[in-house]
C-alpha cells in the first residue's frame, strides 16, 4: 500500500499532470500534491500521485556512504590480514 | 530503474553487512522494529536477516494498512456493495481480506445471485472519481484505506468531487495514523511492563515520512528513549538504517536520524499536510486489528465535506467483529509473535487461501515469510 516508486517526469501536459516513465511504461500522474516540478525531475509516485520530489544529490550522498562503509571494513580486514 | 537498482546492489550489501558485524557488540542483543510492511517485505525478499549477525533481531511492526484494518471495516464496504448496491471501488490489496459470513469483497462480487456486488479494483483514488463521473445514475463509494502516504490522494479527490459538485461520489474513510500506532506499541504491556518484546529502536517509515516529515518521531526518541532511523524501502536502505541504529545503541543515543534524505525532510510535504488537514479531522477512536481501539488514531471526513462521507450518506454503523480464534495476526502485528508461531501459518492459511489479513497483503509479515520461504528457516 505504501509502496511508491521514483520516476522521471517526461512531459507535463498541464500544471496538474505529468507523464512519467516507469521502467519503460509511460503513465499519467497527478501533480496536485507538489509544487515547483519540471520535466526531468524525479518524483516518488504512489497510487497515481507524485508525493514528493527526489533529491538526486542526496541520493548520491547516500550511495557514496554505502560504498564508504564497505570500503572501510575491507581496509580493516586487509590490515588484519583477512582477505575479503 | 534509476534510484532503485543502485539501492539493491549485492556487493554494497556485503560491505554494509560487514560493517554491521564489525560494529555490533557481541555481548548485546539488539532488537529493532521495522514499523512498515514495506520494510518487512524488503527484509524477507532480499534475505536481509541472513546478512545480519545472530544477535541482531528484526521485529515486524504493524505498518501494513490492509493488515491493521479490522474485519468490521471490510464488512462495512461489503454492506455498501450488497445492501446499498453501490459501485464499491477499492485498492486491489483489500479485495481478498476475509470478512464476516465467509465473505470478502472479491467473494461479494462473485456471488451468484442478482445481488452480487459491483466491486471494482482501482489503482488510484482518481479512478474512483472518474467512475463516479461516468456513472451519474449510480452511487460510487471509494474504500479509502492507508497510512499518511495514501491519505493525501484521497483528500485531493474529495476536494475535486466538491468542485465538480458530484452527488453520487463518497468515501468510506479508514485512513490511520502512524505515530498513534507507534505510541500504542510503546505503551503496550509487552514492551513497557513485561518486557517480553524487547525493542531497542525503530526503522521509521519511508513514504509515510515523505509526507509527514521526520519531526513527528522526535517525540518517541525523547519521551520513550527509543532511537528512530527513517529508511527507504530498498534493501541497502534497510541495512544502512540497521547500522545507524546499532551505532545509536552502542553510543547510548536516542535520536531521530534520516537515512532516506533523498526523499524525506524534517518538515515533510506541507502542501499535502495542509490538504489533509482541510479535508479530514481526527476520529476520537478507531479500532485496529490486533491493537484494539486506539484513541485519536485515525481520520474522519470533516463536516464541511460531509456530503462525501459514505458513513453519513448511508448511515453506516461500525460493528466490531472478533478475529478468527486460531489466527495470530493480532499478536504478529504487535511484534509479540512471528508468523511461524501461528498454528495456521502455511497450513490452513496461505496467500491463496488467507485466513488472516497478514497473509493477504504483500506487506503483511505472513505473506512475506511465506512467499520468500522464510517459514522454512529454523526458529
Amino acid at each position: 500500500m505504501c509502496l511508491a516508486i521514483p520516476a522521471r517526469i517526461e512531459a507535463m501536459p498541464n500544471e496538474e499532470t505529468a507523464i512519467v516513465d516507469l521502467g519503460g511504461v509511460r503513465k499519467e500522474v497527478s501533480l496536485a500534491l507538489i509544487d515547483d516540478v519540471a520535466i526531468g525531475d524525479y518524483v516518488i509516485v504512489h497510487v497515481g500521485f507524485a508525493l514528493n520530489k527526489m533529491d538526486p544529490q542526496e541520493a548520491e550522498k547516500t550511495l557514496a556512504l554505502f560504498a564508504e562503509m564497505g570500503a572501510a571494513v575491507a581496509a580493516q580486514d586487509e590490515a588484519a590480514g583477512n582477505p575479503a | 530503474m534509476k534510484y532503485i537498482d543502485e539501492f539493491r546492489d549485492g556487493r554494497l550489501a556485503r560491505g554494509l553487512a560487514a560493517a554491521i558485524a564489525a560494529e555490533t557488540d557481541p555481548e548485546w542483543r539488539y532488537a529493532f522494529m521495522e514499523f512498515c510492511g514495506g520494510h518487512t517485505h524488503a527484509i524477507s525478499r532480499y534475505g536481509v536477516t541472513d546478512l545480519l549477525p545472530a544477535n541482531v533481531r528484526m521485529v515486524h511492526g504493524p505498518g501494513c494498512p490492509v493488515c491493521v484494518l479490522p474485519i468490521g471495516r471490510v464488512d462495512m464496504a461489503i454492506r455498501l456493495a450488497l445492501e446499498h448496491q453501490v459501485i464499491l471501488c477499492s485498492y486491489g490489496d483489500c479485495l481478498r481480506v476475509p470478512a464476516s459470513d465467509s465473505l470478502s469483497l472479491l467473494k461479494a462480487r462473485s456471488l451468484k445471485s442478482a445481488r452480487g456486488g459491483d466491486v471494482r479494483m482501482v489503482y488510484s483514488a482518481a479512478d474512483a472519481l472518474r467512475i463516479a463521473e461516468e456513472n451519474p445514475a449510480r452511487q460510487v463509494v471509494f474504500f479509502a484505506i492507508g497510512f499518511e502516504t495514501t491519505t493525501p490522494p484521497t483528500a485531493v479527490v474529495i476536494k475535486q468531487a466538491a468542485v465538480l459538485g458530484l452527488k453520487n461520489f463518497s468515501v468510506l474513510c479508514c485512513h490511520v495514523l502512524t505515530p498513534s500506532a507507534i505510541s500504542s506499541i510503546l505503551e503496550s504491556p509487552e514492551v513497557r511492563r513485561w518486557g517480553t518484546v524487547p525493542l531497542d529502536g525503530f526503522i521509521g517509515p519511508a513514504h509515510v515520512s515523505t509526507v509527514i516529515g521526520s519531526r513527528p518521531y522526535e517525540f518517541f526518541a525523547e519521551e520513550y528513549r527509543k532511537p528512530v532511523v527513517i529508511a527507504g524501502f530498498e534493501p541497502l536502505d534497510v541495512m544502512q538504517a540497521i547500522l545507524m541504529l546499532v551505532r545509536q545503541v552502542n553510543e547510548g543515543r536516542c535520536e531521530v536520524e534520516n537515512e532516506f534524505t533523498r526523499a524525506v525532510s524534517r518538515e515533510g510535504n506541507l502542501k499535502a499536510q495542509n490538504l489533509v488537514a482541510e479535508v479530514f479531522e481526527l476520529r476520537r477512536a478507531f479500532e485496529w486489528r490486533g491493537m484494539g481501539t486506539i484513541p485519536y488514531s485515525a481520520l474522519a471526513i470533516r463536516r464541511e465535506f460531509a456530503a462525501f462521507d459514505a458513513e453519513k450518506r448511508f448511515a453506516l454503523e461500525y460493528r466490531p467483529v472478533p478475529d478468527h480464534k486460531a489466527c495470530d495476526c493480532g499478536a504478529i502485528l504487535r511484534g509479540v509473535k512471528q508468523p511461524r508461531d501461528c498454528k495456521l501459518f502455511g497450513t490452513v492459511c496461505t496467500p491463496e487461501n488467507p485466513i488472516g489479513s497478514c497473509m493477504v497483503s504483500s506487506e503483511g509479515a505472513c505473506a512475506a515469510y511465506y512467499t520468500y520461504g522464510r517459514h522454512k528457516e529454523l526458529a
